[in-house]
This record gives structure tokens, sequence and C-alpha cells, in this order.
């Protein structure tokens, strides 16, 4: 597999990605502006002559733009390597793949750890960003590729939801979008459980406010008990009962707080392998941006007006039977917002017992369906057709 | 696609339907119908389909297809976003027939909707004479293993529609290995010999054949 091939003018290799460095500064929804904008990205496969080729992915809340192979310097496979790769529904060998680092984040991209114009790391004197800033950045660095429209843009839970909103804000720029384990907006329940993780940071001593890296500190015990609740979020109470039930990591009980239980050793492993590669304060700004993110809010209440302009694009849609986090419900209203605005959708519940993470798993009616809909959307597009 | 027989309703639906329609198929399957309807008669189709499998294979078929329940899921789409609504071979499966038929025509400025007769001739005798649920080449399966809770016979259907001020602008009479043959719904004696039957419903009362 080829990774990064194709750069436009402004962007470098740096590690294990290619930086883009805007000339331009972003344009933010609260007001601000953020100036020498960096976003870090990654691709696979070659742009054809026409530029009709490319995929963007977005990835999700702890995401990174690591979709396929392996991790130049983790060595992990890709996140999303069960719909990625050579013969997958997203086949370097036809498609040209591109996923960036959301801003705000911390794999390269403008985010609360780079740092500010004092030199320092901006910590809380970052702005609030929101999902549309974060497409906003991915439309300027796909601009800056020279990809006039997008043959699709593709992702699962939050980057479901810059699927959406790049409908909503560039649809003549996108040919299909597919929106996975997604929502339009956030719910009561979304907000509540994204507070629970960030007072978790904020009660932290090591947080310092937000200045723990001017400070050589790190919010390791706060950001790990995050996750823990998170993680719990991402599974189903059925999923959780089969991998782990009672089960005991040792003959008998402690009698005591040692994680007794295998699903708590589980959870301490998730909490503790987390904070290695995440940053606290874009755990915050990212939960917030997602906690923001309400489509018809934006609309003036319709969700339908917010597609008026996307009557052109292809839309899938899917949703798992499991997932208690995004649940089918949000996915029918979008589902039947974008019939009433008379955009082409298609949708699918699919049966599964493994909750929200389901759609980072190999799911083989998810990898059938998600195949067929970019088979046929790729012709209709004049893109050439498997061997 | 040469060598594949096309079901007799969806030859007279593709007859029916206005080239360059608005088209929702309800319990689409795997698509043959819209395919067809695609291919020949340009329309902008739309499919419901319960079962993965068909929405998958709709899918791949570069259809617009939206998992989902014909009982619950057509209050999902807008009043007349729809030319026609097609409910194929359905409506005797579905739990609330008489809801399903008012969303058909919400949704739609026309319904087409087919479904088996249990007046038909071979149907009226087997009871007669056997004293038991029939099973026919329309009604398949024995009493307790159909899908279809609600049949009734063409009499009972014009009935409901009378009943909800329908308008039949054209009805036919389909048996398996022959084409479609357009009959009067109200004449007793030319349903007797419909095995299946389809209409083309609208909600406005016409010069249709329920009046005449």
């Amino acid at each position: 597999m080829r990774e990064g091939d194709q750069g436009p003018v402004g962007a470098q290799q740096a590690g294990d990605s290619i930086i883009f460095s805007s000339d331009k500064p972003l344009r933010l929804d609260s007001g601000a502006r953020i100036e020498g904008l960096e976003i870090a990205y990654q691709t696979y496969g070659a742009l054809n002559a026409e530029r009709s080729n490319a995929i963007l992915v977005c990835h999700a809340l702890t995401g990174d733009q690591h979709v396929a192979g392996h991790h130049p310097a983790t060595g992990k496979p890709g996140w999303w390597r069960s719909l990625v790769g050579p013969g997958l529904p997203l086949d370097p060998e036809r498609h040209f793949i591109l996923c960036a680092n959301v801003i705000g984040g911390c794999m390269g991209s403008t985010g609360p750890s780079s740092p500010g114009p004092a030199g320092a790391p901006w910590g809380l004197a970052f702005p609030m960003i929101t999902i549309a800033d974060m497409v906003r950045a991915q439309a300027m660095l796909v601009e800056a590729l020279g990809i006039e429209r997008l043959f699709a843009v593709i992702g699962g839970s939050m980057g479901g939801m810059q699927a959406l909103q790049w409908a909503a804000d560039y649809p003549e720029r996108i040919f299909a979008a597919v929106c996975i384990a997604a929502a339009a907006r956030h719910s009561a329940q979304n907000i509540a459980l994204h507070e629970v993780g960030r007072q978790a940071i904020m009660a932290d001593p090591d947080w310092l406010d937000g200045d723990y890296a001017a400070r050589g500190a790190r919010p390791e015990k706060g950001l790990a008990v995050a996750r823990m609740a998170a993680h719990i979020t991402y599974l189903s109470e059925a999923a959780l009962q089969r991998k782990f039930g009672r089960e005991l990591q040792r003959d008998g009980l402690s009698w005591g707080f040692d994680a007794d239980f295998q699903v708590e050793s589980y959870l301490r492993h998730q909490g503790a392998s987390f904070v290695d590669r995440f940053d606290a304060n874009s755990y915050l700004y990212i939960t917030r941006a997602m906690d923001y993110f309400d489509l018809a809010g934006a609309h003036g209440g319709v969700l339908a007006d917010a597609f008026r302009k996307a009557r052109d694009v292809r839309f899938c849609v899917f949703s798992f039977t499991s997932d208690w986090l995004y649940p089918t419900t949000e996915s029918r209203a979008v589902v039947r917002a974008l019939n009433a605005a008379g955009a082409r959708v298609s949708f699918l519940e699919i049966h599964t017992d493994k909750g929200h993470d389901a759609f980072l798993l190999d799911e083989p009616v998810l990898r059938a369906a998600l195949g067929g809909f970019l088979e046929s959307a790729g012709e209709a597009r004049g893109l050439p057709c498997p061997a | 696609m040469p060598g594949v027989t096309v079901r007799e309703d969806f030859r007279e639906i593709a007859r029916l339907v206005r080239p360059g329609s608005r088209v929702l198929d309800v319990g689409c399957g795997e698509g043959t119908l819209l395919e067809m309807l695609t291919r020949e008669k340009q329309i902008d189709g739309r499919g419901l389909e319960i079962s993965p499998e068909g929405v998958s294979a709709c899918l791949a078929r570069g259809l617009a297809v939206v998992q989902g329940d014909a009982d619950r899921d057509l209050d999902d789409f807008l009043a007349a976003s729809f030319d026609y609504v097609i409910l194929s071979q359905t409506l005797q499966a579905v739990l609330r027939p008489r809801h399903v038929l008012g969303e058909l025509l919400r949704v739609g400025e026309r319904a087409i909707v087919s479904l088996p007769n249990f007046g038909h001739w071979r149907v009226r005798l087997d009871l007669l004479i056997h004293g038991r649920m029939p099973v026919t080449g329309a009604l398949a399966e024995p009493w307790w293993a159909t899908p279809n809770i609600h049949l009734c016979t063409v009499r009972d259907f014009t009935g409901l529609c009378e009943e909800m001020d329908l308008a039949i602008e054209a009805c036919a009479a389909l048996a398996a290995g022959k084409p479609a043959r357009p009959i009067n719904p109200s004449r007793r004696f030319e349903t007797w010999r419909a095995e299946a039957a389809l209409f083309l419903l609208s909600r406005r009362r016409g010069e249709g054949l329920a009046r005449a």
C-alpha cells in the first residue's frame, strides 16, 4: 500500500504523517480564528487523473489519521482495517483514501497541546471548536489537494457527524456521504456522559487548570477514568456479559479494592493505555464540540433544512441494534430528514450485540452493504469497477 | 435480464407507471422491480424493505432503500412525496392493512396494490369440499406457517376502498404464468377467476371503475 504519496503545496512529511500548513487562517464558529493552522493527514492509494476517486474518512473522538496499514510509529494496525485495504470497500487500489486528524486533536493537527502564539502550549487558551470547524479545516485541506469534489465522505460516530456536516455545508463538493452509528445532534444522555469524563479530567490535581503541559505534568488519572467511563458506553450490556461475566482475575476474591473481576482489569487497562496516546485537553475540546453539535438547531430547528442543498448527494446511513450511545432512533431521524429534503438515502440497521463499537469491528453485513453502496456509487461516478 | 422470468404483477406494474415518475416500492425485496422500473421507465425510485439481506442486495444494485416496516415506517415519508407507492403481495401480511393503505395514499398520489384473492374459485371449492384452509399457488403455505394474517377477497378489498373513499382507476387479474387480464372488480363473476388482483388506486374519486 502506498502511503503519503500525494501532497499539496505547503505539505511536508513529518514522521508518520503529512503536515499541511495553511497560509490562510481558519475561521471558527465561535468567532475566533486560528492562524498558522496545521493539519496532519495520511493517504492511501493514488488520486486518479480526473481527481474523482477521493474518499475522505472522518475519524471518531479518539481516532486518528492512521486508518489502515500499520501505524508507522506504534506498529499497531489502522483503526479501520476491517473496511480499508485491498479488496475491501475502501480500496487503495481504486480509491484515494484520505484521513486527517481533526483540529483540536493531538495527533499532529493544531490543538490545545500545539504551541500557541506565545510559544507555550495553548492549553485552555485554545479557542472552542465545533464539528463544523473540523469540517471547514478538512475542506481547506481537500481544496489544497486540488480535489473539487470528493467521491465520498465516510465516518462512524463523530466521523458520521462530520459526514453529515459536510453534506450540510459543502453538498456540491461531495458525491456520496456515509454516516455510521452517529446522530444529527447530541442527546441529553450523550452530553451527560461526556460531562462525567470532563469532570474526571478536571478533578485530577495534575490537570492544573489545563496548564499541565507547560508545567510538565499530566492528568493521567483523570483521563484514564474518563476513558473507562466512556468505554462502557461503547459496548453493550450483552457484549460485556459475554466477554467477562463475573469471571475473576485470580482464584478467589481479594476482599479489597483490587481489580478482582476481569471486567475491572480490562477497563483499567483501557484507561492506562489511553493516556499514552491521548491528550487530556484534546479530550475536553473534542467532547465539547460533539456536545455542541446540533445540525437541526443550526437550521432553524428543522433537520431537513440542513440537507436542502444536498439532494444530489447519495447518502447511506447505518446503525447497530445494540448501540445505545447513538441508537437507531437517531439514525432514523436523519433518514427521515433526508427523505423530507428529497435526498437519495439508504438506511440499514445492522443486528449485532457489540454495541457502538461495532462500527470499528469486522461486521460482515456492514462490509457487504457498504461495499455494494460504494461500488454502485462508483459506477455512477464513472470509477473503474474492481477486477 | 434475459432468461429471468419477471413476476406477472411486475409486468403489469411497469405498464401502469408513467415514465420518469417518483416511485416508492414498499417491501421491495432485493430490488428486482425497482431496477426494472428504473431501466424501463426511468423512474426516480426508492424502496422500503424489512430484511437486511434485501437492503444489502438493493445497495449493491445502486438503489436507494431504507430498512423498515410497512406497518410503522411509512410515517417517515412526507405526504404526496411520490407519484406511485407500490405494495406488491404484502397488504395481506401487515398488522394494520387499513392503516397501511391509508399511508400509501398519504405518501403517494396513487397506490398500486396487489394481493391474493381469497374469493378465487379454487379457494372457494377447496374450502367447500375439504373444509380446510386452502393451499394454492397464490397461498402456498399451510395456515400455521403463512405470513398472511389478513386475507381478503377482491370484493372485501373493493369494499374497504369504498369505505376509505379511494378510487379504483384500474384493476387486473393475475395468474401464475399468464399475462395480467383487466377486470371489473365490481362484477362478481369476473373476480372468481382471479388468483390474485392488482389495483391502481387514487385518493380522489374520478371516473374509476368503482363507480361503474
